[in-house]
């Protein structure tokens, strides 16, 4: 009986543009999205374990996972740095620098694919100075954690950021004035404020490493069982026409993304709890 | 009293005040913060073109000038002239219908507006080879009809609607729940019709929102990679877009070329960027004032 609100609603159109977004939301996102379930529901339990379990699939979910996670964190403690910066300090620059954190956003995958690459390679700009010291980064796992770092750094900040611009000075002041120092301040007042959109910066970011394709088959060395992403192994099935094989490890793959995007939706609840 | 203000006595706008940390302790911070992002966003940047120029400009031109290139230059601006303006009608009649009436299962319907952007491009590719390829569900009745989907340009088109389904959309809604909905109201009861109320009311209030919306998703329309990848069928000069282009010119080892044709889409980044933080600092303008 809710629907029957809208009569006091003026405004004209709505039968109209709601039924059009439902149209073309289903035609280009669910119709194609339950394809890929429809097929998988082709394959028998076994066949689909024993797919999805297979000894160099399991070993792309543990470095593509292993890898997102190390990358997760990396940016969870510098974009906490960046945004910290950024709204709290005032330095030549510094708007600049604001617009630039979205580079990774803006650039194709392929071209920071291929640049990473490029730079921490053997003879490049950062890559010769890491061969000394026996650290290989090119064409190896981590290779494949500094381009994951690379594209989910802007998640970070822009979750964060928000959250330290609106912290209340007041908060600060009364902390300051019950006698707590500085640090007691920033530990016991300001982090737990922003401890929620940190989570949540993590998981947006954990989440498009996971998925990501363009930026690491460049720099990655793609050696199975070694340096092999689960979604590169997707797109190599794919090619060998085992389509079977492909659609099973792709539903697992969506599968872990609805999880993720539960957890973030339940986490950016709780970062709202302060807002109000 | 218009003598110049000594810089002295400029009030602070920050105050000095207890709550903030030492100047060694913040310069510090600013200094770390800086490093970590010019080595890790800035060489980057800037690697791509001093590549792209290693070898002069003749070599970069005449990289860029190469019929394979010209073509996929062409297929990428004919995949974004297809794809913005369908993703944008889309996001305005959606975000109409979210931000200006209420209904169950609203929240539900954003959640499905955004899920493209939690799959992997990979999948976004595949889902539609599952459907159009030869072993697809109407895949075999396409072949008897003639008509190529995936492998061809239709395929890539799809897929990059797809990628950037939810970019106005999720621009718009918020923007226009925060403006309400009394201007429209009180357009329609001083005699205008819908799409009067519309083109004269709603839309100049959010058009930094739309310019917004569109910015990035032509951004990565045209820098769309995994899922493109995957329908493209890599046919040079036919379904090659610039960055499946840059990938073969990297993979032949042609690396002068492949940096010249990246630049051009660092470029499109630069801009990019150039345009959302302009459009940025409007919006902020507008919700605030």
């Amino acid at each position: 009986m809710k629907l029957f609100k809208q009569h006091n609603n003026v405004l004209p159109g709505f039968g109209m543009t709601l039924g059009f977004t439902i149209f073309y939301l289903s035609v280009i996102v669910l119709i194609p999205l339950s394809a890929l379930v429809f097929r998988t529901a082709g394959l028998t339990w076994g066949q689909f374990i024993s797919t999805v379990t297979a000894p160099r699939v399991l070993a792309s979910y543990k470095i593509t996972f292993g890898a997102a996670m190390i990358a997760a964190t990396i940016n969870s403690f510098f974009g906490v740095l960046v945004a910290w910066v950024l709204v709290r300090y005032r330095f030549p620059g510094r708007r600049m620098v604001d617009a630039l954190v979205d580079l990774p956003f803006a650039l194709p995958t392929a071209v920071a694919g291929i640049t990473l690459a490029t730079i921490y390679s053997p003879n490049g700009w950062v890559g010769r100075y890491l061969e000394p010291l026996g650290i290989k980064v090119a064409f190896t796992p981590l290779g494949i954690v500094l381009a994951m770092t690379f594209i989910g750094l802007p998640f970070v900040v822009r979750t964060v950021q928000p959250v330290i611009e609106e912290v209340e000075v007041e908060l600060e002041e009364a902390a300051s004035c019950l006698g707590a120092n500085r640090w007691q301040t920033l530990q016991r007042v300001i982090f737990p404020i922003m401890a929620p959109s940190i989570l949540t910066g993590f998981a947006l970011s954990f989440a498009r490493a996971v998925g990501e394709y363009g930026s690491i088959i460049f720099i990655a060395g793609n050696m199975p069982m070694v340096s092999e992403i689960t979604p590169l192994l997707i797109i190599t099935k794919l090619e060998q026409f085992d389509y079977q094989g492909a659609t099973a490890i792709a539903c697992v793959m969506l599968l872990t993304s609805f999880l993720m995007l539960l957890v973030i939706n339940l986490l950016q609840k709780w970062s709202r709890r302060y807002a109000e | 009293m218009s003598a110049p203000v000594s810089s002295v006595h400029k009030p602070i706008k920050q105050k000095d005040r207890a709550q903030t940390e030492p100047a060694v302790v913040r310069w510090l911070l600013i200094a770390t913060a800086l490093v970590f992002l010019a080595l890790f966003l800035l060489l980057p940047l800037a690697a791509v073109f001093s590549q792209a120029f290693e070898k002069g400009l003749t070599v970069y031109l005449d990289a860029l000038k190469e019929p394979d290139t010209l073509s996929s230059i062409k297929l990428t601006l004919i995949t974004a002239a297809v794809t913005v303006p369908l993703n944008l009608f889309f996001g305005v009649t959606a975000a109409w219908a979210i931000a200006k009436f209420s209904f169950p299962g609203k929240n539900l319907l954003i959640t499905l507006i955004d899920l493209p952007f939690s799959v992997s491009p990979v999948i976004s590719g595949l889902i539609y080879v599952l459907i159009f390829g030869l072993q697809g569900w109407i895949g075999p009745w396409l072949q008897e009809h003639d008509i190529k989907i995936v492998f061809a340009v239709p395929g890539i088109i799809l897929a990059t609607i797809f990628v950037t389904f939810p970019f106005v959309a999720r621009e718009l809604i918020p923007l226009m729940e925060a403006q309400g909905k009394e201007e429209e109201e009180a357009a329609l009861v001083l005699g205008a019709s819908g799409l009067q109320t519309f083109f004269r009311v709603t839309l100049p209030n959010i058009k930094w929102g739309i310019i917004y919306g569109v910015i990035l998703c032509n951004a990565r329309a045209m820098g769309e990679f995994g899922a493109v990848s995957v329908v493209s069928g890599h046919i040079r000069g036919m379904t090659n877009t610039v960055p499946l282009h840059v990938e073969i010119l990297y993979n032949e080892y042609n690396y002068t070329a492949a940096f010249a044709v990246a630049s051009l889409l660092a470029f499109l980044a630069l801009i990019t960027l150039m345009v959302k933080t302009v459009a940025e600092w409007k919006i902020r303008n507008q919700v605030e004032g």
